[in-house]
């Protein structure tokens, strides 16, 4: 059976590029950077060439430019390093943040922070009198994410990022999903992270942009790698692969945005004509390649398992899915109600995504949600 | 998170047995999942003490729609005495395991055809 993967918020296919970039890293250049001898040299080259082809996209000085091993990693190196550096203080975050910035922050208020999560509206979006009204003088760190992975929308990260520096605080925004996939200003931005996986890239590197002169405390100590901010012999070949899969996004960001902007509205008019379903999150401001849609009467699970049985991957905010068993704090967050998450269904497109692939769920969805209704309780 | 259901599982998620709602039902048992807010609903035809015809509605998780699809398998033809001594760990063995996460869903459908069950007894004493 054919496959059609819409999940690229979850991960995506490495490009040829990318693998072929990384192998020799992988296979007879395998030096370590820290080796003065000539192989040694050859991947600190590799490197720094790498650094250098992300500062140059993202726009920043390639010395703030950090390599880490995941979005994960950046985003706690940033809340945690910030409060390791500042001792105490205020941090402020927002409802729909990744899990990753949501738990390290609840973690930093447990050890004596104090921390607001601000609050978005029905589409998600924060707005810019709620972080004003938030800011103390204590505020040490504002962080909000520039694209949402669930929902797909996008924050107007430059100009929280002026409020946040109306104070004294330092403004951090994840980056992961959005990086690659849509035009970055790092103007009023203190840091940002990302992450290759999202854009093509291989698992298991990230970084973080750390604009110069701010000096954060590291997670890691150890022989100083990254200058001193992340020790742990560098990843070469996952840098490489990071380089090349940047190269390649930015050289084709314009086009495959338009080109995905235009699938993704086809497949929401189309899904849309399904009786008692909604689109979740901002029906413009939001990523190219998202796509999140609920349904009453139906539990997402049971949606996803059965689009799978067709061939299409998806994913949901249902709490039968999650580790916890709660609904999506995404979706609860935007003013959901609890019944209404479970229905969610999340398509994310990319770069191998068709016309063709979007007919076929237009096709094969509104079947499996009618069987998925014909099952339940509720419709009674 | 990592999902791993079973092959037995995904069939009976992909063509559920005995789906749908008996009219004149002799006991119907209706019962929601606290920890993750799904329904679900049997319908049970009674003759001579033997459950002749069963039915499901579920509004739950894979590991739900499974355990009720298998729960009525079971349980058709069986006397009212043996359906009621089906447990949860004999559903979950019958679908060759269930992930542990998922082992409060096949609560329900021991629940809900105990409920069924006890509605048919208030009705015929
Ligand atoms: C918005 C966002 N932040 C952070 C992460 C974590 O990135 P990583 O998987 O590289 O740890 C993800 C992806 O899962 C994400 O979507
Ligand atoms: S019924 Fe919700 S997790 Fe199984």
């Amino acid at each position: 059976m054919k496959r059609i993967y819409l999940d690229n918020a979850a991960t995506t296919k490495p490009r040829s590029e990318v693998i072929e970039a990384m192998l020799p890293y992988q296979t007879e250049k395998y030096g370590n950077p820290s080796s003065l001898h000539s192989m040694g040299r050859e991947a600190a080259e590799a490197m720094e060439e790498s650094r250098a082809t992300i500062a140059k996209h993202l726009g920043s000085k390639p010395e703030e430019i950090y390599f880490v091993a995941s979005g994960t990693e950046a985003n706690n190196t940033v809340l945690k390093g910030v409060a390791f550096q500042k001792k105490k203080g205020h941090i402020i975050t927002q409802t729909t943040e990744h899990d990753c910035v949501i738990n390290a922050t609840k973690w930093l208020g447990s050890q004596g922070f104090d921390i607001t999560f601000l609050d978005v509206d029905d589409k998600g979006v924060v707005h810019e009198d709620t972080l004003r009204e938030a800011m103390r003088d204590d505020t040490i760190l504002v962080s909000i994410m520039a694209a949402n992975n669930e929902i797909g929308t996008i924050q107007a990260i430059n100009r929280l990022g002026a409020i946040a520096h109306e104070g004294k605080a330092l403004f951090h925004t994840d980056a992961v999903q959005a990086f690659g996939k849509m035009p970055l200003s790092l103007e009023n931005i203190d840091f940002l992270s990302a992450s290759a996986h999202k854009l093509y890239g291989p698992r298991g590197v990230g970084f973080l942009f750390k604009r110069d002169g701010v000096w954060i405390t590291p997670l890691l100590h150890g022989g100083g790698h990254e200058r001193g901010l992340r020790s742990s012999t560098e990843n070469v070949a996952g840098i490489v692969g990071f380089a090349k899969a940047t190269e390649l996004a930015f050289a084709e960001m314009g086009s495959e945005a338009a080109r995905e902007i235009a699938l993704r509205d086809s497949l929401i008019k189309g899904v849309l004509e399904i009786k008692d379903s909604w689109l979740n999150g901002h029906p413009t401001n939001r990523l190219p390649n998202n796509a999140n849609f609920g349904f009453r009467f139906i539990e997402g699970e049971g949606l996803v398992l059965r689009l799978d049985l067709k061939g299409i991957e998806a994913s949901t905010g249902s709490a039968c899915s999650s580790k916890n068993l709660r609904p999506s704090h995404v979706l609860t967050s935007m003013g959901l109600k609890a019944e209404d998450a479970h229905g969610s269904l999340r398509l994310t497109l990319g770069r191998e995504s068709t016309k063709a692939d979007m007919d076929y769920v237009l096709e094969m969805l509104p079947g499996v949600v009618e069987s998925l209704r014909a099952m339940s309780p509720l419709t009674e | 998170m990592a999902m791993m259901y079973s092959k037995k599982v995904m069939e009976h998620m992909e063509s559920p047995k005995n789906v749908g709602s008996i009219e004149n039902a002799d006991g119907v048992g209706k019962v929601g999942n606290p920890v993750c807010g799904d329904v679900m609903s049997m319908f049970i035809k009674v003759e001579n003490g033997i459950i002749t015809d069963i039915k499901f509605k579920t509004y739950g998780c894979g590991a739900a729609i499974a355990t009720s699809s298998m729960m009525t398998e079971m349980v058709k033809g069986k006397t009212i005495g043996e359906a009621e001594k089906i447990t949860k760990d004999q559903l979950a063995k019958e679908l060759d395991g269930l992930p542990n996460i998922k082992l409060h869903c096949s609560v329900l459908a021991v629940d809900a055809l105990h409920k069924a069950i006890a509605d048919y007894k208030g009705k015929h004493k």
